[in-house]
């Protein structure tokens, strides 16, 4: 415990640095990448959510689109049909995937190992399901667009609009850098110790009197409200909701995202995502059958690094990383 | 020739030039928009004697991002089209079709000149029809590859998750859909669809011929999602209006794999079935819908959408003998022999039955993929009449003033699917339809509406919004 507090500041300046690196990185790079950039962390913050439930706690959920999907619909209607402005939105669906979470947590957390990858699933199916059944509200497989409907942003003396380039940066980058140093504070906090208790060794924790319901549901809803919270600047940055953000796709992403940069790390869903993307991006150029590449690479690297990019560099090199 | 209201500001002797190599093109202008004033009889299109600019046939594929400028002239920089394409993803049937189909026009332009003198040069990425992938790849054309313009998607959600992204970065977007996105309102002014109709027109278009002479007493079987709405909705509208009576509305869940359950709820009484299954499913629909009807069966109406790359004689589709399709531009030539449809065919390399003139068992998404062809030359129209020449905030605003007062869209090799009527506060063109029959395994048409059968008010005006 003294060690590791000794080493926070090493810690606490790697992340401050990396959120500074994507600060400065808007003023460097080409205007695809800084757009690029934008949509890499909104899709990290994601990916961090979804972190905390299978790095941190050891649970591999197949549902996390409903909770992504929940903060989309939630920010996103609100805006069109009750013309929320946008950090009103932002609120309102971090709160609502909150509930979400902890409703869908309660029940699913009655199961556990193959049957939890399941039946999270499931109600993410039915999730998705009901965006098209709702279709005259939510627009359904064709979605809605914001654009129209996105007020500005009031900052006192001033407002900026989402539209722009450089607020949609800045917006991704805040709302990325909230969820970077929450699961900073989360993986040194008590909470977080029980939490990766429980992954390593579920019993032995229950054993030393910690009730464990309580403490997965809390992680749960945690990675429920941030995944919310992607989901919500998702729709607030790039002005659509649709029922294909909800589906199964987006389940399985922040599931790769997470593996690739390295479960269980703070920084590796943001280097899984950003890798992903771009390899996408690249190979999708070079050939139709760009999902092989994108598989046989990803196999190829968690063999090279079974713990992730990472989790692999820590293992090795930066045993301090969080 | 693309005519407008606004008259050619500079290039009238360029153009002049080029008349030769253009000479299949112009064709037959005002006549053809006439001819779809015409229309609404049994089909077959004026017979006229052009010339034709022999270009080679475009077989190509394309297998990655590519940079497209087979044919072009040597002088000018190039006019960079970006062309977002669902190469893979549920929409890839349709992304090989609009690809190849774009390649030919593309061909066509650089060997006849090019736009304004400077070839196009064509940058391919695939969107792997999927809305955020859309979104990313209207920024790499705008902020990396630095285009001029987009040719958009087809699928309706990447349309609707990308045009905003090119609104906010102020670049014209052409979709290739039909969906009822652009005349709704719901996108932005640098947003277009002036290559082909969308839903809305085209069920309002069909209505009053079904009315008149399938039957009056109407049941819909839809998919229970918005292109199935979209059908619901302006079809049903349509349908009252001209004295139809919508009896039953089926929706059917998009997961549904088995219909059976689904038919015994269609009223003993229905003159005519309407139908817009899409999707895997659908032969297994069109099969259980035979087993149940057999030989008692309403007149049976469906849209071309379900069978789109599908032979009409795979077994299984025995049961549309006899009944009728809409199409927006038939698959078989004879359903629409012009001069100018041979010569788009031709290109494209499309046989008269509608597949790869190579391979007859691959079957053109060939209702679709013309609005490709015709989007592209008239970008090329409005390059040359409005006077742009870079991207820029001035020469946009007269790229997209100049397109917005277009008025027609003649009938010609660069409009092979009919006259189009262009609604600049819409940015929506209205065209002619097709209803075809299915006969002895193949696809018969019976009637072509008239364009004003397809015009609807509206009180979108695209136009108020600023650039």
């Amino acid at each position: 415990m003294h060690a590791a507090n000794k080493g926070f500041g090493k810690v606490l300046a790697v992340h401050i640095g990396v959120i500074a690196g994507f600060f400065i990185l808007q003023f460097i790079v080409p205007p695809f990448h800084a757009a690029m950039l934008t949509r890499i962390m909104v899709l990290a913050t994601y990916a961090i959510g979804y972190n905390i439930l299978l790095g941190y706690t050891g649970l591999m959920s197949l549902g996390h689109a409903m909770f992504f999907a929940t903060g989309l619909y939630a920010a996103g209607l609100s805006v069109i049909y009750y013309g929320l402005p946008p950090l009103e939105a932002l609120l309102l669906a971090i709160l609502l995937s909150a509930v979400m979470s902890a409703a869908m947590g309660a029940i699913t957390l009655r199961t556990s190992g193959v049957f939890f990858l399941i039946v999270t699933m499931i109600f993410s199916q039915v999730f998705f399901l009901t965006t098209l059944y709702f279709n005259v509200i939510t627009g359904g497989e064709e979605g809605l667009v914001l654009t129209r409907y996105l007020k500005p942003i009031s900052l006192g003396l001033f407002s900026v609009e989402l539209t722009d380039s450089a607020v949609k940066y800045n917006f991704a980058l805040i709302i990325f850098a909230i969820a970077f140093l929450f699961s900073l504070w989360l993986t040194r906090s008590p909470v977080g110790r029980v939490l990766v208790a429980i992954r390593e060794n579920e019993e032995r924790a229950e054993m030393l009197g910690y009730n464990i319901y309580k403490y997965k549901l809390l992680a749960f809803t945690m990675s429920g409200t941030i995944s919310g919270m992607a989901g919500a600047a998702y729709a607030l940055a790039f002005a659509y909701i649709g029922s294909a953000l909800a589906s199964i796709l987006y389940s399985i992403n922040p599931l790769l995202w997470t593996l690739l940069g390295g479960a269980g790390t703070t920084i590796g869903p943001i280097i899984g995502t950003g890798l992903m993307i771009y390899i996408i991006d690249f190979t999708s150029g070079i050939t139709t059958s760009y999902l092989i590449v994108v598989g046989v690479t990803l196999m190829l690297l968690v063999l090279a690094f079974p713990p992730g990019i990472v989790g692999a560099i820590r293992r090795r090199w930066l045993r301090w990383l969080p | 020739m693309v005519s407008g209201d606004k008259i050619s500001r500079r290039k009238a002797l360029k153009a002049i030039s080029n008349a030769a190599a253009a000479g299949a093109i112009v064709g037959a202008g005002v006549v053809g928009a006439i001819g779809g004033f015409m229309a609404g009889s049994t089909t077959g299109g004026a017979q006229q004697t052009v010339t034709e600019t022999r270009t080679r046939e475009v077989t190509k594929t394309v297998t990655a991002t590519e940079t497209v400028t087979a044919g072009a002239p040597t002088g000018g920089n190039p006019i960079k089209i970006g062309f977002e394409v669902h190469r893979t993803g549920i929409g890839a049937v349709y992304g090989k079709w609009y690809e190849r189909t774009t390649l030919a026009a593309v061909n066509l332009i650089n060997e006849m000149g090019g736009i304004d003198g400077r070839p196009i040069e064509l940058i391919i990425e695939d969107d792997g029809t999927d809305p955020q992938r859309g979104a990313q790849v209207v920024e790499k054309f705008a902020l990396e590859h630095k285009v001029d313009f987009i040719l958009g998607a087809l699928f309706s959600n990447v349309v609707l998750a990308a045009a905003p992204r090119a609104g906010e970065l102020k670049i014209p977007y052409f979709a290739v859909s039909e969906g009822y996105h652009v005349p709704s309102g719901k996108l932005n002014r640098y947003s277009f669809q002036p290559g082909i109709t969308d839903v809305r027109s085209q069920t309002q278009a069909v209505a009053g011929w079904i009315v008149e002479n399938l039957g009056k007493k109407i049941t819909m079987i839809f998919p229970d999602y918005a292109f199935g709405y979209n059908h619901r909705d302006w079809f049903g509208k349509a349908a009252r209006d001209l004295g139809g009576e919508i009896l039953e509305l089926i929706p059917i869940p998009p997961t549904e794999t088995t219909f059976t359950k689904y038919f015994p709820k269609v009223p003993a009484d229905t003159e005519v079935l309407y139908h817009v299954m899409v999707g895997p499913a659908v032969l297994t629909f069109v099969k259980e819908m035979g087993e149940f009807f057999g030989a008692k069966r309403p007149e049976i109406f469906g849209f071309i959408d379900s069978l789109e790359g599908v032979a009409i004689d795979s077994p299984g589709l025995e049961f549309l003998e006899g009944t009728y399709f809409w199409e927006a531009f038939p698959r078989y030539l004879d359903g629409y022999d012009t001069p100018y449809h041979r010569f788009f065919r031709e290109k494209v390399g499309v046989d008269e039955n509608g597949a790869d003139v190579n391979d007859p068992k691959s079957v053109a998404t060939y209702s679709h993929m013309f609005s490709c062809w015709e989007t592209l030359f008239i970008i090329k129209e409005t390059v040359e009449q409005s006077g742009y020449t870079r991207r820029s905030p001035e020469d946009y605003r007269a790229f997209i003033e100049t397109l917005e007062n277009f008025r027609w869209f003649n009938e010609g090799n660069q409009h092979p699917q009919g006259a189009k009527l262009f609604n600049g506060r819409l940015h929506q063109c209205f065209g002619q339809q097709f209803i075809s029959r299915v006969e002895n395994g193949r696809l018969k048409t019976v009637y072509r509406t008239k364009i004003e059968d397809s015009v609807y008010e509206s009180d979108v005006d695209y136009t108020k919004q600023p650039l």
